[in-house]
């Protein structure tokens, strides 16, 4: 790594040459995080299928195959979708705002990956280890919502703008109770930064994750975060059997997997966060022999899988949210659930040190 | 010129050029977008002035829950461009006399000596450890904290007025209640009756 920082220094001068140096070495970075979160976001397509159909006691996506290996049959569909995609047209509707309608796409995959800089992997691997991370994240992810809302009045269609009022609304709700949970988790944890919150949960076995003190946050983001990707069964932004496919029914080829993507890539980006937040990220259940030799990279990935698995357990178990009833959820459950947490939270938290020793909770303070 | 300078000045003229795209685009949406744009390029603009806390609760804020209801409005708003312009030559006088006095004031706020260059430097930079939000928490909850709760009640009374505005009983309306929805059981609502086979005829 230094030579390479020394051959852009001696080419470029000393602080070009660092500047030029920094830039590559971070795109290189991302180029590493994006990809495989793209090659993951494809077999999570093929999970959701094969999962939901053996739920439902079919087979699922089964033909093909890479070089005729039999034992490999369905693990090649999602790159055969994905080159079914490109080879589509991209419908542009006559009506339609054509500048923003190329934009929408883009702008809800953007903070899907931008929010990925933050996530630290394991304990040093990490893009950008900032003070804020929590905060950052929380602004990537709300930056989501103006795709949809721009795709719903780009297409100049009626039921694309009802996608796009219903999303809109819905994320805007679901948010505050989501911020409320987290509050919970720095309040715990004293610091905005994701690598912090992670060692803070620390100590021997699970007992100390965040899960077990703040169990109705847990609930409360993981709820919240599957609302805020829209998926099943708070998928009324699409909702195709009301309002056709919602925001995204004037999209096609591309321009649509797009959108796919990016609630895939939201999908794992909200079960990721989850894993960190409540589930001890990078560290393993118990910190004794057989367990903690795994690398805590691995810990995370599954985790994460766990988390997935969830999701797509959702999509296949539960019918879809009224509408009305999803803004009950948030707004009278989960909003006062959350501001009454963090107030007992900050009353623990206040309690003389020899009082807190007795109280149950001195495990996790 | 560094590097900080230069994305100084591209930021500058994204906010600027994207700031007069608010006032002057015909269609509602694009200003709304475009002020969306120049939220964003000001917080990269704090983030030069290592204000990140301030640089991510704007984006966080305004660009995330404000901007979001903002563009909302507008996109519903059935704007007629020719009736918009009816009488602008004979209000022009009007608007034009209270843009110049607004000019006026910043411009005297702005060449004061306390915005000089002297008396704001670049801020110096930070040891690693040093949380922008911790510091800004601590100044909040001392030195400003009855400024403080002041403007947090100040919100919470036009959250309240705002919700009691729009509230209204109306007689006409069904209304469901969720917990007695909820509560229902099977022989609330279910009857099965045992009846002999019938001929058919």
């Amino acid at each position: 790594m230094e030579s390479i920082q020394q051959l852009f220094e001696q080419f470029f001068g000393l602080e070009w040459g660092f500047m030029l140096f920094t830039l590559v070495k971070n795109l290189a970075y991302i180029i590493a995080i994006a990809v495989p979160l793209l090659l993951g976001v494809a077999y999570l397509t093929f999970a959701e299928r094969k999962i939901i159909a053996y739920m439902q006691i079919r087979v699922g996506p089964n033909r093909v195959t890479f070089f005729g290996i039999p034992w490999l049959r369905g693990w090649g569909q999602p790159i055969a979708d994905a080159v079914k995609a490109l080879m589509k047209e991209i419908v542009i509707p006559t009506g339609a705002n054509k500048f923003l309608f190329i934009m929408a796409p883009i702008l809800t995959i953007m903070p899907a990956l931008a929010a990925w800089a933050v996530v630290p992997f394991s304990a040093e691997l990490v893009l950008a280890d900032i003070n804020a991370g929590l905060l950052y994240i929380l602004a990537m992810t709300s930056m989501g919502i103006y795709g949809v809302i721009i795709a719903g009045w780009a297409s100049n269609s009626k039921y694309a703008f009802l996608g796009a009022m219903r999303s809109a609304a819905q994320v805007v709700s679901y948010e505050l109770a989501m911020g409320f949970a987290l509050v919970c988790v720095l309040m715990m944890s004293q610091s905005l930064n994701l690598g912090d919150i992670v060692n803070g949960q620390q100590g021997g076995s699970m007992l100390n994750w965040y899960l077990i003190p703040l169990f109705p946050m847990f609930l409360v983001y993981f709820i919240s975060g599957v609302a805020e990707t829209n998926r099943a069964p708070f998928d009324v932004a699409e909702g195709e059997s009301e309002i056709v496919a919602g925001f995204h029914v004037d999209y096609s080829g591309m321009a649509f997997t797009v959108f796919f993507l990016a609630e895939y890539a939201n999908m794992i980006l909200v079960a990721t966060l989850t894993a960190i937040m409540f589930l001890g990220g990078w560290l393993p259940p118990l910190d004794i022999a057989p367990f903690n030799m795994i690398p805590g990279f691995i810990w995370l990935l599954l985790k994460i899988a766990f988390l997935l698995f969830f999701f797509l357990w959702f999509r296949a178990t539960f019918p879809r949210y009224r509408y009305d009833q999803i803004m009950r959820l948030g707004w009278k459950v989960f909003i006062p659930i959350t501001l009454i947490w963090i107030v007992v939270l900050g009353l623990i938290m206040q309690l003389p040190e020899s009082v807190r020793n007795d109280f149950p909770y001195h495990l996790w303070f | 010129m560094n590097f900080q300078d230069i994305v100084f000045y591209v930021f500058s003229t994204i906010l600027i050029v994207s700031a007069l795209g608010v006032v002057m685009s015909r269609n509602p949406v694009y200003s709304a977008l475009l002020l969306v744009l120049s939220f964003i390029t000001c917080a990269g603009l704090w983030l030069l002035l290592e204000a990140e806390f301030l640089a991510i609760t704007l984006v966080l804020v305004y660009v995330g829950a404000v901007m979001v209801l903002f563009l909302f409005v507008v996109m519903m708003l059935d704007i007629n461009l020719a009736q918009l312009r009816e009488g602008f030559w004979r209000w022009f006088p009007v608007g034009g006399l209270i843009a110049l006095v607004i000019v006026a004031e910043i411009a005297l706020i702005m060449s004061g000596s306390y915005f000089s260059l002297e008396e704001m430097p670049a801020p110096e930079p930070k040891p690693a450890d040093y949380s922008n939000t911790k510091e800004l928490g601590r100044v909040l909850y001392t030195e400003y904290v009855y400024a403080f709760e002041l403007a947090a009640v100040l919100l919470l009374v036009a959250m309240v007025a705002a919700i009691a505005l729009t509230l209204r009983h109306r007689e006409d309306k069904k209304s469901l209640d969720v917990a007695r929805q909820v509560s229902v059981k099977k022989e609330d609502r279910l009857r099965i009756v045992s009846m002999p086979a019938e001929k058919k005829e």
